[in-house]
């Protein structure tokens, strides 16, 4: 089953004068489970074809479904459901509620969600657990380093249980052995829940772990190819 | 939903305080705002109230009856009978606590130096000090014992134009119902004091039942005048009255009566209201600009918010409810302040230095400021819907951010 489908996505921006190429026909079909890197340059349209996929932004022209629902055709309400209940996201930075401790900003998605407080306060403890921050639920961001507090955002993903997790350079401000971690939490979540990853990066460390690597550059699709997952040892 | 109101209240009230210093100062302007609403509201109260209390004061009682013709021609051919049957009896029960009825007629007093046209008023002295309407003060000699006294009490600035002292002899002169001059010389036995200066020069007392007879009239009288004690609440019980009088009196009550006094009171209420919210404008400007602070600095995490899936009508809750919360803690503020500040005032600020000219107006030299609750209310309901609509326009921009975009930004 597939868990995304981009057909012919086109998106422009428009800065003064000038017509900046987002995507440019761009069309991938992403099946449910799958482990996927998105790799090129700055600037080639990694951020916007993800935000495309997440429903933050939609495209000028194309079709783009996820799950079951086609995103193009959502209005603002809905996609703001879709990205509630179905789809996790873990950004570059600024992940984090600052008023909110780790534990408060994991439960925030599920308050919002509705989930009754006995089971969203155990879940929450649970998924801090298995991101490896027993013992700081009660820290506020501000206290946490780099790591940890991209460990919270992904707690926070997995708990909302969504089907697929959308993150963008979720490594770029971390150090080596931060990143390794995440990128291990993140292919164990693949693994064992079967939760769909589609991660952007420039990082080379990164797309060691992908099982299948797309390449953009200026909007376009130039590559997209099956691999063995190595992880870093080999990068 | 339970568990979105209460993120989205642990949100508002820790973004509240994430800038204290700058809410604090809010909250100290708005808490000032609230008190100034209260105080002003408090002093013009009392000033309304000093008017309503002193025009009562003269005219006396809430409601009045009469002849139907005496208000045109108040001459002892309107007197009407004194209280009998079913009006006596609506005049003894509650709410009425308290009547009088009074002979009230223009008269000339002469001494032995020079003579004026007063009103003289001949009372029950009992009865009207249950109506609370004798003179303020007396300042020398006594007031009339009783309705037969035969002594007269004039007030200290008649007595002074008079040319007459406590003791001496004066004559009285009105007409009497065949257009016969009726006169008598009675002794002064007392001289009293008014609030208002021109009160003392008009009224003169005497005893009821000697002016009666004076006038020959028996035992009917000019007017009745009735309290029930609350100025405000007189619509209440009037028509009672009215039905007890029946077709052949006139039943007025006070705002009737004095139209001047009533239409003062009518309107306070929307004085006091055009006052809180031009208090309340002025401090909506600090407000709104806190707020929109507040959004500028908090755009990331508002698209973090979108960006995870809140939709923007919580985001706008949010927000305005963090303002409620300001407006609250404000309001609770500035209605203590004002409590503080006005309770131990109440017995009255000495505004003679600054009140001459005041009297005409119809108050006295020393203002009581007066803590109504629906002042209270009034400026919490003022404060409330006028800083939600305030705080609308940022809450509606924050909740109209574009996720992508607010993200991003550095
Ligand atoms: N809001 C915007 N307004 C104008 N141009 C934009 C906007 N967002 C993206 N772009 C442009 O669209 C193109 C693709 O941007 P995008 O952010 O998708 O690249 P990226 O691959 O994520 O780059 P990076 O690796 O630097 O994050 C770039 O040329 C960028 O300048
Ligand atoms: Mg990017």
């Amino acid at each position: 089953m597939s868990a995304i489908i981009c057909k012919d996505l086109c998106k422009t921006f428009r800065q003064g004068e000038e017509v900046i190429t987002g995507l440019d026909n761009v069309s991938l079909s992403i099946d449910a489970g799958e482990f996927v890197c998105l790799s090129g340059p700055s600037g080639s349209g990694k951020t916007t074809l993800l935000n495309a996929m997440g429903g933050l932004d939609t495209p000028d022209s194309g079709e783009i479904t996820v799950g079951s629902q086609r995103l193009d055709q959502l209005g603002k309400g809905e996609l703001a459901d879709i990205r509630l209940n179905s789809i996790g996201f873990v950004f570059q930075a600024y992940n984090l509620i600052p008023v909110l401790s780790a534990r408060e900003n994991v439960e925030f998605i599920m308050q919002v969600q509705g989930v009754p407080a006995a089971q969203r306060g155990q879940l929450a403890e649970q998924v801090l657990a298995d991101v490896g921050l027993q013992g700081m639920e009660t820290r506020l961001p501000a206290e946490l380093s780099g790591g940890q507090q991209q460990r919270v955002a992904v707690a926070r993903a997995i708990a909302s249980k969504p089907r697929l997790v959308l993150a963008d350079e979720p490594t770029a401000n971390l150090d080596t052995h931060s990143a390794a971690q995440l990128m291990d939490l993140f292919v164990a979540l693949n693994e064992d829940k079967g939760v769909t990853f589609v991660i952007s990066t420039h990082d080379t460390r990164v797309m060691g772990y992908a099982r299948r690597l797309v390449r953009l550059q200026d909007g376009r699709l130039i590559s997209d190819e099956a691999q063995q997952p190595h992880g870093m040892a080999q990068a | 939903m339970g568990g979105v109101s209460r993120i989205v209240a642990v949100l508002a009230w820790r973004n509240l305080w994430r800038n204290y210093r700058r809410t604090l100062i809010m909250l100290l302007a708005i808490g000032i705002g609230v008190w100034a609403m209260i105080f002003m509201s408090a002093l013009m109260r009392g000033m309304t109230d000093q008017m309503v209390h002193n025009g009562l004061a003269v005219l006396p009682g809430e409601v009045q009856i009469h002849h139907p013709r005496y208000r045109s021609d108040p001459s002892v051919v309107n007197s009407m009978p004194s209280p009998t049957g079913e009006l006596l009896a609506a005049l003894e029960k509650p709410p009425v606590s308290a009547w009088a009825a009074r002979v009230r007629v223009p008269a000339v007093i002469a001494s032995e130096r020079d003579s004026r046209g007063v009103t003289l008023l001949g009372v029950d002295p009992a009865a009207e000090r249950a109506l609370g309407s004798l003179p303020d003060e007396i300042l020398q000699g006594r007031f009339l014992t009783d309705a037969a006294d035969r002594g007269v009490v004039l007030g200290a600035s008649l007595a002074r134009k008079l040319d007459t002292e406590l003791g001496k002899r004066v004559v009285i002169m009105s007409q009497d119902p065949d257009n016969n001059v009726a006169d008598r010389g009675s002794r002064v036995v007392g001289i009293y004091r008014a609030r208002l200066a021109s009160n003392e020069e008009q009224f003169v007392y005497a005893g009821r039942e000697v002016l009666q007879q004076m006038l020959t009239i028996g035992t009917a009288v000019s007017e009745v005048a009735v309290s029930a004690n609350d100025y405000r609440q007189v619509d209440s019980w009037a028509p009672a009255i009215e039905d007890a009088a029946g077709d052949n009196l006139e039943v007025l009550t006070w705002m009737e009566l004095d139209t001047f006094l009533s239409s003062m009171l009518s309107m306070q209420d929307g004085f006091t209201l055009i006052l809180m919210v031009v208090i309340f404008v002025a401090l909506s400007f600090g407000l709104v600009n806190t707020l929109a602070m507040a959004v500028f600095e908090r755009v990331r995490e508002i698209g973090l918010m979108q960006a995870l899936g809140m939709r923007p009508s919580l985001i706008l809750y949010q927000l305005l409810l963090e303002s409620l919360y300001l407006l609250v803690l404000g309001l609770i503020l500035g209605n203590g302040l004002a409590w503080l500040t006005i309770k131990p005032l109440e017995s009255g600020i000495d505004i003679s230095g600054v009140a001459q000219g005041m009297e005409m107006m119809g108050m006295g030299t020393t203002l009581y400021p007066a803590l109504a609750y629906q002042d209270m209310l009034m400026s919490t309901a003022v404060v409330i819907v006028l800083g939600l609509l305030a705080s609308l326009l940022p809450a509606w921009r924050a909740a109209r951010l574009d996720p992508v975009r607010a993200l991003n930004k550095t």
